[in-house]
């Protein structure tokens, strides 16, 4: 494989740029494979990467019913966090801090990830005194937190509402300092290019149309190329996990829901960290176009549309304005949908099926993009060694069964509640 | 915009509305004997499938009635909606 450096680009600077290495072959699929990732999105090519890598398995394939990239690692607004109360999602996600921190080294490849950290905002002394529960949960783990108040917050984001006459004063705010953002393609491109070098296949434009299980053991899917062997099978698909599961006759902890976000017009450098309003659903960061990143509730109703419907873009806005109220002169350029794999206690699932050689990876909610390289680490483990790691061993798909949830919002069941 | 025909009030826009779930999900009976299974299918396990969803909107911001809403999850075409108490077909 080339290598990406300043002299690879400077001496195809010279060709015009017309002879660089394809990043990713198109292959055919072969008649089987050692394992088959269904879902060529950030956590698949992930998982592949890792099994490649930390496992040293490459007869792999991973497979994509559309463009590796196309579904929520292209979708989402690009925010990396670890400001978890809860052990189990804490340490899983600061684990994936790390991997974010050498990320770009460790694929040759520029993901832009920048740590300019992220502050929720609070706006009653009992919300204060639950981020400082939160933030004290969060060092007891070596996570970075620090509580500020109202004038430090108005320090570092002078352009919120900081009048008198609001209805939800900014009282202060949690701030994790190492959270931040990345480039969200080309973190699937990283992982993909890199994947593609050690071997594994990536196969797209092949969709899923159903699984071969004898026996209570997988041996290979069928596909719209034809059928492929495999020994093992890993489920990566997030808000098409319910489609798949309804092939195998499995009925899931998980409903699917659509999730909208927006760009403004591009500004000039105004906003430098990640900013949530803490009396609702909203979300905004500023990208290295210049534009304003936002995003926040769920349509609220169970939907695979990958499109949006206005009242929610028009409620979550209506929020945004009251925390940012330049928003309202700023031109809409685009806007999204992703379908959400919700979990009924808002963590995801990373786990072994009672189908022999089959393992899931769902149950992302709000949070998919940030967990892409623990949860391809831990499920490349998992899968790999046929057990979980310790790290995802609180994700497992039973403990709805068993009570040993981890609501770490408390909504419940209603997942499109938020 | 969703437009949701609510059998006691007419067509009304989705504002009114508020969503509550699959209301194919039965609570298992009171009084029986009810394994732990029972209770995960009831509380946690959804079917959630891309097409025809039978789901529960509550008329909140109108008579304040539950009704059920026959609706297709990938291009959110209603086709039917009944009472609450109605039977579906």
């Amino acid at each position: 494989m080339q290598k990406y450096s300043v002299f690879s680009l400077i001496k195809n600077a010279f060709s015009d740029h017309q002879n660089w290495e394809v990043a990713w072959k198109d292959p055919t699929p072969k008649k089987e494979y050692d394992v088959i990732i269904i879902g060529g999105g950030g956590h698949g090519l992930a998982t592949a990467y890792y099994l490649a890598k930390e496992h040293n398995i490459t007869n792999v394939a991973i497979i994509e019913k559309g463009w590796i990239g196309g579904g929520n690692v292209g979708r989402n607004t690009t925010i990396i966090r670890s400001n978890y109360m809860h052990d189990d999602n804490a340490l899983f996600s600061e684990f994936g801090m790390d991997l974010w921190r050498k990320m770009s080294q460790d694929l040759n490849y520029n993901v832009m990830f920048s740590p300019r950290g992220i502050i929720n905002l609070a706006h009653s002394d009992a919300q204060m005194n639950a981020y400082s529960r939160r933030g004290n949960s969060m060092r007891l783990n070596g996570i970075d937190a620090v509580l500020l108040n109202r004038e430090e917050v108005q320090k570092l984001i002078p352009m919120a509402d900081f009048s008198d006459n609001v209805r939800f004063p900014i009282f202060g705010g949690l701030m994790q300092p190492s959270a931040g953002t990345a480039r969200h393609d080309a973190v699937a491109w990283g992982y993909a290019r890199q994947a593609d070098s050690m071997g594994v296949d990536i196969i797209q434009n092949c969709e899923v149309t159903g699984f071969d299980v004898t026996n209570g053991k997988i041996l290979g899917l069928r596909t719209s190329r034809g059928d492929i062997k495999a020994k093992k099978v890993g489920l990566c698909v997030a808000g098409s996990t319910n489609i798949l599961a309804e092939m195998l006759n499995m009925t899931l902890p998980i409903e699917t829901h659509l999730l909208q976000a927006c760009v403004s017009e591009p500004v000039k450098p105004l906003l430098d960290h990640v900013v949530t309003f803490g009396a609702g659903h909203f979300y905004c960061s500023q990208s290295d176009k210049g534009e304003m990143v936002m995003g926040g509730d769920l349509d609220g109703y169970n939907s695979y549309s990958q499109r949006g419907n206005l009242p929610t873009l028009q409620h979550v806005l209506t929020e945004g304005i009251a925390m940012f109220p330049f928003l309202s002169k700023l031109k809409m350029l685009r806007t999204w949908g992703g379908i959400m794999d919700m979990s009924m206690d808002g963590s995801p699932i990373i786990d072994k099926t009672h189908i022999d050689g089959l393992y899931l990876n769902c149950g992302w909610c709000y949070g998919g993009f940030k967990a892409t390289p623990a949860s391809g680490w831990t499920f490349a483990h998992t899968i790999a060694q046929d057990r979980v790691h310790e790290l995802n061993a609180g994700y497992s798909l039973n403990r709805f069964n068993t009570g040993d949830l981890i609501d770490e919002k408390g909504l419940g069941t209603k997942t499109w509640i938020s | 915009m969703l437009y949701i025909f609510c059998p006691h009030c007419g067509l009304r826009s989705q504002n009114e509305f508020a969503y509550g779930g699959d209301a194919t999900v039965k609570r298992p009976e009171l009084n029986k004997e009810i394994s732990d299974q029972d209770w995960d299918n009831f509380v946690y396990l959804r079917k959630s499938p891309r097409g025809k969803h039978l789901e529960l909107w509550h008329h909140i911001s109108g008579c304040r009635q539950w009704i059920k809403v026959e609706r297709d999850t990938s291009t959110h075409e209603i086709f039917k909606t009944y009472k609450a108490d109605e039977l579906t077909e």
